[in-house]
């Protein structure tokens, strides 16, 4: 682990949802951080508030439901926080870039593709039209696009899924960044498509020494890809450490579960394990630790007292003290 | 890799839920938000109250609040004037000592005929919004369901067949027509077997196709209706026909069903293809069941939305052709008759048009304001749960 | 693409040809006959109403009328039964008076109601939202005329503008700057009375327009790559609210054969709706037919163009 300040550090970062008569704790604490080229992994399933976290980080959040109601984020030894909007809009596609998750909304289907990979480089650099339009078919031929000066005349309908996926993180990393969040970027694609793409973005990474957070529900692409893993649950982190630590001696409940769940050739012919029960409305959550109604490991603590993290091994910590 | 539990705990404890709630309440609770809505609907509540008081205040042979009462000798008095006793007969006074809003031209108690006039104004709005509505979900509905079926082409020969044949045989062809006639039974039994008996090689392929489909063919007549300016196509008909309320009321209602018919094609057009209706059917649910109780409440959203606002809109119609004479006639009392009868005097009596004007407003206004109100709680992508 | 259009002008030709026949029969259909021909009329001796009707046709059945009808129609010959002046010569001369009134109108509405409704939008329930939604409501609520005689109220007696007809009576001799004015003043408030309404209904459709596509994703996605606000509503949001706007410009072209009935009748305004109104009080028919062939032409024209203009603008349709 380098020793180096992180890039970026998220420091027990608090987003709330206002309701009519309830409070969405959609974010509730958490903390990570990601060091200049690494690799890290936010996982954990739907509503856990991995995709709210990220779209903080860029100040993304919608903001009559939704509001920051502490924490910090350090980019760059700066907290992006309290900075205002137009500070923001020099961040946003320059220093750190987002890709979503379905690449066909994400597009303006009445933009062509060059147009809008353009306006990526265009909004941060002075650039004339030609070198504009060079280093946009060089950016399509490097995610291996083919003929991409005839696409930078198509329109996003005409292209193919993958392709458009491409494309977005063709708008990414246009200005090159120090950072980009992905995510869930291939969960819209088929399954092969994925590949290429994990592949691309790893390739990109480690060319241009970027560092990317990996936001998904897949716990097979994060074995193949990160260097770090956070596991997220209701709006926590319940473990965290580097990828051995993680997938050979989870400590967590919920990510032994996880792990468990995961069919494999050796299950063959018996029944999956599930997680019995299910995530929570991050509205209406269980006191005490989150887990606690699902969790087979339950003393009578965890119904009453929400627990910190406690470190393991060396970078290796977990939010549960009994299986600690 | 799992250890044994350290406790045989597997019990799956309740975690805290959502209250739950119906569809409706969650309507209910996003049609409170909307304050304007609320008070929208509260004006009609009052509205609608004042109208059914009315009728009771003011029918009969000897009402409460009289509408018709000629008064020469008052007329044109501003509101909270005091009538003039010596010259009236006991029972010509005002029924509340005083002219609250008023008096018209003759002499006539505002406050009475506007009482009289809120029925009658609701009744045009709901009753031409009823007809509307009810050919529209029949027509929209016709063409959203049943869209692919159609007249075929061996109907249709059967029919011009029969239609020639009585016609030739009273015109005084009387061979050709009985002829006619007969081989037009004859393709109509043929045309009947093929499509209701099963028998389908009685008639040619190229016979059985469809010519038109009922989508089509109701789809085309609204586009025809759409052609006529509306208003113009009610000013004409009402100019052409006796003048009578229950005229008026049909040829408005026959003049906007076109809105609904769209709104319920296109809900069960898609609403067909869900997974849901394919689902009843695989379970033998009949045709008729799928439409009332599955596919119609998802349907009724649009309807009631442009229902509400199409109230609004008739009143406001009924208004304009008063205005232009040819509204509701005498002796009933509408808004509409009010306002238009004031406008003669609108220097030297305006309480004659602003009464009428502004109660005309603040009803239209509430109709408004609940309509979108309704729109914004039964939109499915405002909801949040 | 020729293939569309094709289909597209061969079934309109046929919901026209199906307008015509409807038009033609509620006509005919109604009880009563023309004033001209009514029998009841003293004014008329029987002769002249026998005359009256050789000459119209009107003893003849229906479906011979109706072709009488539209072959005098299309050969520009139909004639009113009012005053026996050509029909098409008529139309036009008070077309011409309802033009401004309809130019100014359509004018007013469509430039203030976009940026009305995309402020609106942008700043969702601000102050401006509020007090813009309350006026589009009340002004869709409120009685045409019942406005109109306030508007004249106001203005006759605190503005001291004249107000009823196209022009003052009498100018005729005054220079032209002024006769220019008079012309402009009076033309004033029939458009904005007929403006407002428009206005109302088209701010409101703007608003909601835009809010739709300002939560889609492709909006995020134009803030997530750094681009200042001004950019992310004006050209990305807005590109793609305006979509379904530019096909209602096609559907302008109805308004200009409606006119306002109210309207012209109020300030007494020489237009093509009151034509059509007197025509419909005489039962002149050839009037009342012409000027809803016409209209119905004008919808289906309109309708046309929407579509043409539909396939122009949305990448995503390409025949």
């Amino acid at each position: 682990m380098p020793s180096e300040t992180p890039l970026l550090s998220t420091e027990d970062l608090k987003v709330y949802f206002y309701g009519r008569d309830k409070i969405s704790r959609a974010v509730d604490g958490v903390s990570y951080h990601i060091y200049p080229g690494e690799t890290v992994c936010l996982v954990g399933e739907s509503g856990c508030g991995k995709t709210v976290s990220a779209l903080s980080t860029l100040g993304l959040i919608p903001s009559p439901p939704g509001k920051i109601e502490g924490g910090r984020i350090v980019f760059k030894n700066r907290d992006i926080l309290t900075l205002d909007d137009a500070a923001m809009q020099k961040i946003r596609g320059d220093q750190i870039s987002m890709v979503f998750q379905e690449p066909l909304t994400s597009l303006n289907p009445v933009f062509t593709i060059g147009d809008q990979i353009g306006e990526a480089i265009s909004t941060h650099e002075m650039i004339g039209q030609e070198a504009l339009d060079a280093r946009c078919i060089a950016l399509l031929k490097d995610m291996g696009i083919p003929s991409p000066e005839q696409r930078l005349k198509d329109y996003p309908h005409q292209l193919s899924g993958g392709q458009r996926q491409r494309v977005m993180i063709a708008m990414a990393l246009a200005c090159n960044p120090d950072l980009i969040i992905a995510d869930e970027p291939t969960t819209a694609l088929d399954v092969t498509v994925q590949a290429q793409i994990l592949n691309l973005i790893k390739s990109v990474q480690e060319r241009d020494s970027m560092a990317v957070l990996y936001i998904t529900h897949d716990l097979g692409v994060v074995s193949g890809i990160a260097d770090r893993v956070y596991v997220m649950y209701a709006g926590l982190i319940v473990e965290e450490g580097d990828t051995r630590q993680v997938f050979g001696n989870a400590v967590h409940p919920y990510t032994r579960g996880l792990l468990a769940s995961l069919p494999n050739r050796k299950k063959r012919g018996r029944r999956l394990h599930n997680i019995p029960g299910t995530v929570p409305n991050p509205a209406y959550k269980p006191e005490g630790c989150p887990f606690h109604p699902r969790c087979s490991y339950r003393v009578e603590d965890c119904k009453t007292v929400l627990p910190h993290m406690i470190d393991l091994d060396e970078g290796h910590r977990t939010r549960c003290p009994v299986m600690a | 890799m799992m250890e044994k539990p350290l406790n045989e705990n597997t019990e799956i404890l309740d975690a805290p839920q959502a209250p739950k709630v119906s569809r409706f309440v969650q309507g209910f609770r996003l049609f409170n938000q909307n304050r304007m809505a609320i008070v929208g609907l509260v004006i009609f509540v009052i509205f609608f109250m004042t109208a059914v008081a009315g009728v009771v205040l003011t029918s009969g042979q000897d009402p409460v609040f009289n509408p018709a009462l000629v008064r020469l000798q008052e007329k044109l008095l501003p509101p909270f004037s005091r009538p003039n006793l010596e010259t009236l007969k006991a029972h010509e006074a005002p029924t509340l000592g005083i002219y609250v809003l008023g008096t018209d031209d003759l002499g006539r108690d505002v406050l009475a005929r506007m009482l009289q006039g809120a029925w009658v104004s609701l009744t045009v709005g709901f009753v031409a919004v009823g007809i509307a509505v009810v050919v529209g979900i029949f027509m929209g509905g016709l063409a959203g369901y049943y869209g692919q079926g159609g007249v075929r082409y061996d109907q249709i020969l059967a029919v011009l067949l029969l239609l020639s044949g009585i016609i030739s045989f009273f015109i005084g062809w009387v061979r050709l027509g009985g002829g006619l006639f007969l081989v037009g039974i004859l393709c109509f039994m043929l045309s009947l077997a093929a499509g209701y008996a099963n028998k389908s090689h009685l008639v040619p392929t190229w016979l059985r196709k469809i010519a038109f489909s009922f989508d089509t063919l109701i789809m085309r007549m609204v586009d025809i209706m759409l052609c006529f300016p509306s208003f113009f196509l009610i000013l004409t008909v009402v100019a052409l026909l006796p003048a009578s309320i229950y005229n008026i009321m049909i040829v408005i209602g026959l003049t906007s069903w076109m809105g609904t018919t769209r709104f319920v094609r296109a809900e069960f057009l898609s609403l067909r293809e869900q997974d849901f209706v394919s689902a009843a059917k695989a379970l033998g649910v009949s045709n008729f069941r799928i439409i009332f109780r599955h596919m119609m409440p998802n349907a009724i959203a649009p309807v009631l939305v442009s229902s509400t606002i199409g109230i609004a809109t008739a009143i406001l119609t009924e208004a304009g052709l008063s205005f232009l004479g040819f509204g509701v006639p005498p002796p009933y009392a509408t808004w509409g008759n009010i306002l238009s009868d004031g406008k003669r005097f609108i220097f030297d009596a305006p309480w004659l048009t602003f009464v009428p004007g502004v109660a005309i407003l603040i009803v239209v206004l509430c109709f408004n304001l609940f309509g979108e109100g309704l729109k914004d709680a039964l939109n499915p992508k405002l909801r949040q749960e | 693409m020729i293939s569309f259009i094709g289909r597209s002008i061969v079934q309109k030709s046929i919901t026209l040809f199906f307008v015509s026949v409807v038009s033609f029969l509620i006509i005919h259909l109604a009880p009563g006959e023309p004033s001209q021909v009514d029998p009841m009329n003293p004014k008329f001796t029987p002769e002249m109403v026998e005359r009256f009707q050789k000459e119209f046709h009107l003893d003849e059945p229906l479906y011979v009328q109706y072709l009488y009808f539209y072959r005098d129609l299309f050969t520009g010959k139909i004639v009113s039964w009012k005053d026996n002046q050509s029909v098409l010569s008529k139309i036009w001369e008070r077309f011409l008076n309802s033009l401004p009134l309809f130019i100014v109108g359509t004018l007013l509405t469509w430039t203030l109601s976009f940026p009305v409704g995309i402020r609106s939008a942008i700043h969702r329930g601000g102050i401006y939202d509020r007090s813009a939604t309350f006026f589009s409501y009340f002004l869709i609520s409120i009685p045409g005329f019942f406005f109109a005689y306030i508007l004249i109220i106001l203005v006759v007696r605190v503005l001291h503008v004249p107000v009823i007809g196209m022009e003052t009576f009498g100018m005729g001799d005054a220079p032209w700057p002024n006769l220019f004015m008079d012309r402009i003043w009076h033309l004033l408030i029939p458009s904005v009375l007929g403006a407002t309404g428009g206005i109302a209904v088209l701010s409101r459709y703007v608003r909601s327009q835009m809010l739709e596509v300002e939560g889609q994703d492709y909006v995020r996605t134009a803030r997530a790559k750094g681009l200042p606000p001004d950019q992310v509503h004006y050209k990305h949001a807005l590109r793609n609210a305006l979509l379904p706007f530019v096909t209602m410009f096609g559907l302008i072209l109805p308004g200009l054969i409606g006119g306002s009935v109210i309207i012209e009748s109020i300030f007494s305004w020489p237009g093509m709706g009151r034509m059509a109104y007197e025509a419909i009080l005489a039962r002149d028919y050839p009037i009342i037919l012409t000027v809803n062939f016409l209209s119905a032409v004008l919808v289906l024209v309109g309708t046309f163009i929407s579509d043409m203009l539909y396939l122009a603008v949305d990448p995503r349709i390409r025949l």
